[in-house]
């Protein structure tokens, strides 16, 4: 709290037009009320514009009653909470201490379940259906967004129910990929390739699970690969789980299958960032996401 | 007739022209909007009408192009005629019409094209910005250069109403719009962080509670009466509740950043002022609709009556939603939910475009010198607009409290029920009615151009003599 108040000025700069404001409102109303005296209004005997007069009613003791009610309550709720600069009320409370005991609240309710499942191996959760069931809720929540709700992917986040794995669907390697995210860089060679080679190597990775493709230009693409792709996607561009290196041999493109979308991928590079979520949801929860993104693709047909 | 003898209605024509056709202009903007909602494949993936692009036009054109033009013209109109004198500096105030409406027409050019500081209700860019600031400095020289030159030595209540929405905004336009241009078309905020933030909605707070409560309050104090034929209900009433509602308001803004980084004194002092502010706000109610005491049987034949007395129920309703939704347990439901939406236009359409609507069907025949052409139609528009306003809002309450609920159930296994897009899904029905009310409003104020339209085609400009003071 405190440090919201480089020096006592602010504080008593917050406090004393507050106090002030709040009692002012007090004589405001209390000198204008105005008491019944005649039994019909008399008007204040100005008139504007030919005929705009004004009565002068007492206020209406109802609306009173409402103000007062609002300003006691204002002020009682500056004793109790904080909002009088420094001071932090007599209750003790703030947004922070109430946040934490919410989360130590929950973590008390619900930790031992997340516990009890953190205990069992994944391959085995993978197989219990109330666990499953409790991973899907997380991952409705925490992944859908990227990945969707049916955890197909979109352009862009990995379709996590198909058997192309950037790092692997091992569930050691799952598991590291929710806990620490991972970092995909695919660099850009439009400066080293030129044009007609990006236009080479995009024909070549085509010839490789399409039909259709330019051969010629394929071939004056495989040289280029072997010079500057080989390193990452490997030697038969099946790529490489230790890096994140793409399959590309098997027409699943992470940024779309067109020529134009693979062009782009070749001569601009991609980043791909998949963020970590051990700070976050610590590490019992992701143990059993992982089981549940495991049960979407394990023993799956190829 | 020399021009000293006679009231300025040619600043106060164009304004309230202006008024029907921004009126028009940005609700269906709100429609379009609204729809895009209900239906995303409206965004059509062109930039410039996507939802984000919209809807600041919608909001700048609602609030400053249709709110604003009918506050120059009623605030024009109102000094002139209390004062007994003429508008101070005629070429000046031409010159803040043709200012605001400049304004206007480079927002609707800057929004779509994603020229944006990205502040809320503050989105136009600095040179923009300082347009502004030329124009607002031009209408306080016009309207308290009036005041001067007035006849009647006390001031009419409407005035002081007028008087602190233009001091008001000047001072909030200039803060929160501080920034360091880096192009003609870029700057950054004078602020950073949470203080940002806070600066933003002390701003945005009070443009709802000046621009368009404290400045449509002025409206409501000359029409009311006017238009019921009694005198104002309480003077001191309205000393009091003046008062209390500029010193109040100022304060109410952090209860916007509820449960944020902003500290926990300022949302609680945001919070406390925001209930301390429903008597002084209901101050206004209760002299608006008291006034017609004695005379509630014109409300049964006269759809202007209708339109400002209803205005002022859905101020009160709108007043009383507020400070409850700015309690801390409320707003945890609250915020970010539909909710605010439907309560925002409680206060947009009921109150500021219900009372601007009533303003307009009393002045443009006055401007004009003629008969409004059918109050038949104008009760029509009447009962349209508010069926509309009921359908959006009651859409937008259940809409936003389910909302608030599904974001917050909790499974017996700690996990969250609903992911959000299954609130999204839950919302669309909701949507689509909140599109229908919508468009039951945008036909209304097609209703009312053509019944406008009729009462002054082919009829001269009108130049009232300025009468002798009573007494």
């Amino acid at each position: 709290m405190a440090a919201d108040f480089v020096s006592n000025f602010w504080h008593w700069y917050i406090i004393i037009p507050t106090v002030i404001g709040i009692l002012a409102l007090f004589p405001l109303v209390r000198l204008n009320r105005g008491k019944k005296t005649a039994d019909k209004p008399e008007t204040m005997g100005h008139v504007w514009d030919e005929d705009l007069e004004e009565y002068n009613n007492p206020l209406p003791k109802w609306w009173l009653n409402m103000f007062y009610i609002t300003i006691v309550f204002g002020i009682g709720y500056l004793v109790l909470y904080p909002g009088l600069g420094k001071f932090a009320g007599v209750l003790g409370w703030s947004s922070t201490g109430e946040y934490r005991e919410e989360v130590a609240a929950a973590d008390k309710e619900f930790g031992p379940l997340f516990k009890k499942y953190a205990a069992i191996d994944i391959e085995t959760l993978a197989k219990n259906p109330e666990a499953v069931k409790t991973g899907e809720r997380l991952f409705a929540n925490y992944c859908s967004t990227c990945h969707g709700s049916d955890a197909r992917g979109a352009p862009g986040f990995p379709n996590l129910r198909d058997q192309d794995w950037l790092y692997g669907n091992e569930p050691a390697q799952i598991k590291v990929s929710i806990l620490n995210g991972r970092n995909g860089v695919m660099p850009g060679w439009q400066a080293a390739l030129g044009d007609d080679g990006v236009k080479n190597v995009t024909e070549f990775v085509f010839s490789l699970s399409r039909k259709g493709a330019d051969l010629e230009a394929a071939q004056a693409g495989r040289e280029h690969y072997n010079k500057m792709c080989i390193a990452c996607h490997g030697p038969e561009a099946k790529g490489n789980q230790q890096l994140g290196g793409a399959n590309l041999a098997d027409n699943v493109w992470l940024y779309g299958g067109s020529r134009k979308a693979v062009m782009r991928t070749i001569a601009e590079g991609r980043q791909g960032r998949m963020p970590p979520h051990k700070d976050f949801l610590g590490e019992d929860k992701v143990h059993l996401l992982t089981a549940y993104v495991y049960s979407l693709s394990a023993g799956k047909n190829q | 007739m020399s021009t000293e003898n006679t009231y300025n209605y040619r600043v106060v024509r164009q304004f309230a022209i202006m008024t029907i056709v921004w009126g028009i202009v940005g609700m269906l903007v709100g429609v379009v909007i609204a729809a895009q909602m209900a239906w995303p494949q409206l965004n059509f993936d062109i930039p410039w009408l996507t939802f984000g692009r919209l809807r600041p036009l919608h909001t700048n054109a609602v609030v400053f192009a249709f709110g604003g033009s009918a506050l120059f013209a009623t605030s024009y109109y109102v000094v002139q005629r209390t004062c007994h004198a003429r508008l101070f500096a005629d070429k000046l105030a031409g010159f803040t019409f043709w200012g605001w409406q400049s304004v206007i027409v480079l927002a609707a050019i800057t929004l779509p094209l994603g020229i944006t500081t990205s502040k809320e209700y503050a989105e136009l860019e600095w040179p923009i910005d300082l347009l502004i600031t030329v124009v607002w400095v031009s209408y306080a020289v016009v309207f308290f250069g009036t005041l001067v030159k007035r006849k009647i030595n006390h001031i009419y209540v409407a005035n002081w109403f007028f008087g602190a929405f233009i001091i008001t905004i000047a001072v909030l336009h200039v803060v929160n719009s501080a920034a360091l241009p880096v192009s003609l078309t870029q700057s950054y905020s004078a602020f950073a962080g949470v203080q940002d933030a806070m600066v933003q909605w002390w701003y945005g707070h009070n443009a709802v509670g000046f621009f368009l409560t404290a400045g449509f309050l002025g409206i409501m104090y000359y029409f009311i009466p006017k238009q019921a034929g009694r005198p104002v209900y309480s003077y001191r009433l309205s000393v009091v509740h003046f008062w209390a509602i500029v010193f109040t308001y100022i304060w109410a803004g952090p209860h916007h950043l509820h449960y944020t980084a902003l500290p926990d004194w300022a949302q609680s002092l945001g919070m406390v002022f925001s209930l301390i502010l429903l008597a002084p706000s209901w101050g206004g109610m209760i002299n608006g609709i008291m006034t017609l005491s004695g005379a509630w049987e014109k409300l049964r034949t006269d759809p202007i009556l209708k339109f400002l007395i209803v205005s002022v129920s859905f101020y009160g309703m709108s007043t009383f939603e507020g400070p409850m939704m700015s309690i801390k347990t409320v707003n945890a439901l609250s915020h970010y939910t539909d909710w605010t939406i439907g309560h925002v236009h409680s206060g947009a359409l009921g109150w500021v475009a219900f009372v601007s609507i009533g303003a307009m069907y009393y002045l443009i025949p006055r401007l004009f010198d003629r008969e409004l052409y059918s109050l038949k139609l104008a009760e029509t528009h009447f009962w349209i607009s508010t069926i509309g306003i009921v359908l959006y809002i009651t859409s937008m309450w259940i809409s936003g409290v389910m909302q608030g609920l599904m974001w917050r159930a909790v499974n017996p296994d700690g996990t969250l029920t609903y992911s959000f897009v299954e609130s999204v899904q839950a919302m669309h029905p909701y949507y689509i009615i909140r599109f229908l009310g919508g468009t039951l409003f945008l036909i209304g104020m097609l209703i009312m151009a053509y019944n406008l339209y009729r009462t002054v085609v082919g009829a001269k400009p009108h130049e009232a003599a300025i009468p002798a003071v009573a007494h």
